[in-house]
């Protein structure tokens, strides 16, 4: 039996739904009696909006109940605290790590070596993921992270095999070995959000190729924002406008010739979108990975519009 | 400010939203003065093309255009034969010239664009020290606004060839708008940061105390980038030290040519469009862009709201449409003498369904009329075994949508002259005009939501002029797809 996959990776084109899949899927996974972790990597805060909540201190606390009882608790990683720690667990700094930050070293670390920015990011949520409790279980049964976008989540999760190499010996090696069995095990999985768009499908596919090559499991992709299926009719060339009129009269419409040419323009353009989307469905068809769609949220994705989709991912494993 | 009701019968357009003034594109693009077009906006709400759409329009009416696109999409970039990321501007072919205009297109290469810019403002030793640098490496790559900051010296570059009488620039795909702004000073104060002072050396940091500082802050770096000192040998803080010294040297020239394109973009002869679709985030960092612009006398032209649904029949609500299409619907249903009710009494329970504010769920993923046996067999065929092929192709469960244009067929509704006896009137006549009013409902309540949302900007900004550019169906990535769009652009001048 395969382990259970207890990281969930969430990545996707920009703007395309990373962090309201990632939440919904926090509170999904969030069964009676269970609890995730939803970790947010980019210190935007994102989650903290989507949940209506103030802006989340560098600490896992408490944030929802999902719609099967169990409870999802939060952390925004602050990247600074997280060297700070890091270092910490490394070299016993004490107060020198503070007049570090104050001086503005960490900044000036992080920025000029973005990589280990992404060192400190992978480490804390693996450490997350394997952490046990005092009865010796995992303290969370899941854990789901809000992770950057394709084009460098490859980069994010390999990150500690560049380190590895470079450090061949030495506690900073065997932490990045964990890391990364941890990240290609079958207890991790990147799931990639799409939508049904060119550009982002495109995206996903090029995303799937990289993670393949770098070892990494892909799990599911997720296509978010799926319009509601009206029953496209293609206008066929042979309408009978007349007939169309007609019909449109009888169900007590006011000037139904007016109306013929405007809905079948819009019916032609409704049918061409489909099967623009069709085709989309086709590309990540060949991907050879689920494909599991969520709906567009009229409202937009509101702490209500969260759960509804929370309950759309419970029907399937993950 | 007037704010939109909800729940109106008709999802017409919002008396705040009618009097906005609208942006004249062609004038804009065709006066000589205009200079510099800047698309700025959120990303994923149509920069790139809209750019690309300008550059082309300008272009066939005459001016010698450049268009500066970041990250294009892969077919649009090759219908402008950008096959390759050259960083260097190339002739578009397939461009009407008959107006004695020319386009030229290139991609930004950030890196490629970062390292001339250090060879051109070092000399070469210099210059290969920079280049070979570690911290340069990822500084090139991986720092925030690097991008936006090679944008700005692109354009720089662009401009000081003079070769072009207009240059269209796309703006990176960053979440905020800001950031195209932002990002220069951002990289400059970073240069100028505290830190780097202490690297520079006591004198820059401010005596004993600086010094002291220093070594703190050196030995904690050094200790904690034991990983980086491995590669670049134990001379790792001489390193960055000369790292820095030579970027600070050769940075003079930056921040000279960075604050030069700056007061470029507060010149007359520039003008910024912000793009926007009709969404809350885009159209809330349209606004925000929009204060910044005014706040650093930046001319604004006006917003492009891309991507905006339209209907020829805007007087049909889709309250009605969808009363109406039950009623066909029931009309095939039901035995004929019920068929007529044009109130859709009998209609209720489903027509509460369909008002319930979830038209994303599957609730009424089918005419209810279909779920019936007895309707099926009278429409026997339509295609259920399409929506079993495309089932497949996801996880079937709550699949909200495999099947596509449902192909009428043609021998049942294409023979003319039927007459409209109702009783031997075909079926199917009916059938296409219900689904063609839930096709319509469903844009309706697209342009409602868009309407509100746009509603919401207008308050905030009047003032703004506004063109409009409906949302194709699909991508748009050839030249026809981008004059659709320049035509869309232009032609709604008053
Ligand atoms: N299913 C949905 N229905 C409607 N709106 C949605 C849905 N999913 C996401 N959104 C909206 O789309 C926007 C982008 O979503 P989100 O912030 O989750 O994307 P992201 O991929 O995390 O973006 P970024 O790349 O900027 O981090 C938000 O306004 C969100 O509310
Ligand atoms: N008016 C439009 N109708 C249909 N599709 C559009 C329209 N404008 C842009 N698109 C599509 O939207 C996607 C994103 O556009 P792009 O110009 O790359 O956005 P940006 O540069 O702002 O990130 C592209 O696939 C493009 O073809
Ligand atoms: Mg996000
Ligand atoms: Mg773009």
């Amino acid at each position: 039996m395969t382990p259970e996959r207890r990281l969930h990776v969430v990545s996707g084109k920009g703007g395309t739904g990373k962090t309201t899949v990632a939440a919904a899927l926090a509170l999904a996974l969030a069964e009676e009696g269970r609890r995730t972790l939803l970790v947010e990597v980019e210190g935007r805060q994102g989650i903290a909006q989507l949940f209506e909540t103030q802006a989340l201190p560098y600490e896992e606390r408490r944030i929802a109940i999902g719609p099967g009882g169990g409870e999802v608790y939060a952390l925004a990683i602050d990247t600074e605290k997280a060297l700070l720690d890091y270092l910490q667990m490394f070299y016993k700094l004490g107060g020198a790590g503070r007049a570090l930050r104050r001086i503005g070293a960490i900044d000036f670390a992080t920025t000029i070596a973005p990589g280990l920015r992404d060192v400190l990011l992978t480490g804390k949520v693996c450490e997350a993921t394997r952490r046990r409790g005092p009865d010796g279980g995992f303290v969370y049964d899941a854990v789901v992270m809000d992770a950057p976008p394709t084009g460098r989540v490859t980069r994010f999760l390999g990150v500690n095999d560049e380190v590895a190499d470079l450090a061949k010996v030495g506690p900073i090696h065997h932490q990045a070995q964990a890391v990364m069995r941890v990240l290609k095990s079958a207890e991790t999985a990147v799931h990639l959000v799409t939508l049904l768009e060119e550009m982002p499908v495109q995206e996903t596919a090029d995303g799937v190729a990289e993670l393949r090559a770098a070892e990494l499991p892909v799990g599911t992709v997720v296509v978010n924002m799926v319009r509601p299926p009206v029953e496209g009719p293609a206008a066929p060339a042979g309408v009978d406008r007349r007939e169309l009129a007609a019909a449109l009269r009888s169900a007590g419409l006011r000037a139904p010739t007016r109306l013929v040419d405007p809905l079948l323009d819009e019916g032609a353009a409704h049918a061409e979108r489909r099967s623009l989307e069709a085709a989309q469905r086709a590309e990540l068809a060949a991907l050879g990975l689920p494909v599991r769609e969520l709906p567009l949220l009229a409202d937009g994705a509101d702490l209500a519009g969260l759960y509804r989709l929370a309950r759309r991912l419970r029907e399937h494993a993950w | 400010m007037t704010e939109p009701r909800q729940g109106r019968e008709r999802a017409d357009v919002d008396p705040a939203v009618a009097e906005v003034p609208s942006l004249a594109i062609d004038p804009l693009l065709d006066r000589p003065e205009t200079r510099i077009v800047v698309c700025c906006g959120s990303g994923g709400v149509g920069k790139t093309t809209t750019a690309a759409a300008l550059g082309l329009r300008a272009a066939e009416r005459g001016r010698r255009v450049v268009v500066l696109t970041i990250d294009p999409a892969r077919r649009l970039a090759q219908s402008m034969g950008l096959a390759e990321l050259d960083n260097v501007p190339r002739r578009v072919p397939d461009v009407d010239g008959s107006a004695g205009g020319e386009l030229f297109a290139m991609m930004l290469d950030m890196k490629r664009t970062f390292d001339e810019t250090v060879e051109e403002h070092a000399d070469p030793e210099r210059a290969r020290a920079i280049l070979e640098n570690p911290f340069y490496q990822s500084l090139s790559t991986g720092f925030a606004g690097t991008q936006e900051y090679m944008a700005m010296e692109k354009l720089g570059q662009l401009v000081a060839r003079d070769e072009w009488d207009l240059i269209v620039v796309d703006t990176p795909p960053s979440r905020s708008a800001l950031d195209f702004l932002d990002a220069p000073q951002r990289l400059g104060s970073f240069l100028d940061g505290r830190f780097i002072r202490v690297l520079m050396g006591p004198a820059k940091a401010g005596g004993r105390a600086g010094r002291k500082v220093m070594d703190l802050g050196l030995a904690g770096l050094s200790r904690f980038t034991g990983t980086i000192d491995r590669v670049v040998g134990a001379g790792l803080v001489r390193d960055v030290q000369n790292f820095v010294a030579a970027l600070d040297t050769m940075f003079g020239g930056f921040r000279t040519r960075a604050d030069a394109t700056y007061r470029l973009l507060q010149a007359p002869g520039t003008a910024f469009l912000v793009v926007a679709a009709p969404e809350r985030d885009a159209l809330r960092e349209a606004a925000y862009f929009v204060e910044r612009l005014a706040a650093d006398r930046m001319p604004l032209a006006g917003l492009v709201l891309n991507r905006v649904h339209t209907s020829g029949a805007p007087g049909l609500s889709a309250e009605r449409a969808l009363a109406a299409a039950e009623t066909l619907e029931a009309k095939n249903l039901a035995p004929q003498g019920m068929a007529d009710d044009p109130t859709g009494q009998t209609e209720t329970e489903r027509t509460t369904a369909q008002e319930s504010p979830s038209p994303g769920d599957s609730g009424r993923e089918r005419p209810p009329g279909r779920r019936s046996p007895e309707t099926h067999s009278s429409t026997g065929s339509y295609p259920t075994d399409a929506e079993a092929a495309d089932h497949k192709t996801t996880d079937g469960g709550h699949d909200s949508g495999g099947q596509h244009g449902i192909p009428i067929p043609r021998e049942d509704i294409g023979h003319e002259g039927t007459g409209h006896d109702e009783g031997a009137t075909p079926v199917t006549a009916d059938l296409l005009a219900a689904a063609l009013l839930r096709v319509h409902a469903e844009h309706m309540r697209q342009l409602a939501r868009e309407n509100r949302t746009r509603a919401r900007f207008t308050a905030l900004h009047p003032e703004v002029p506004v063109v409009e550019v409906a949302a194709l169906p699909g991508d748009v990535h050839d030249l026809d797809g981008l004059r659709t769009i320049g035509a869309a652009l232009g032609d709604s001048a008053p």
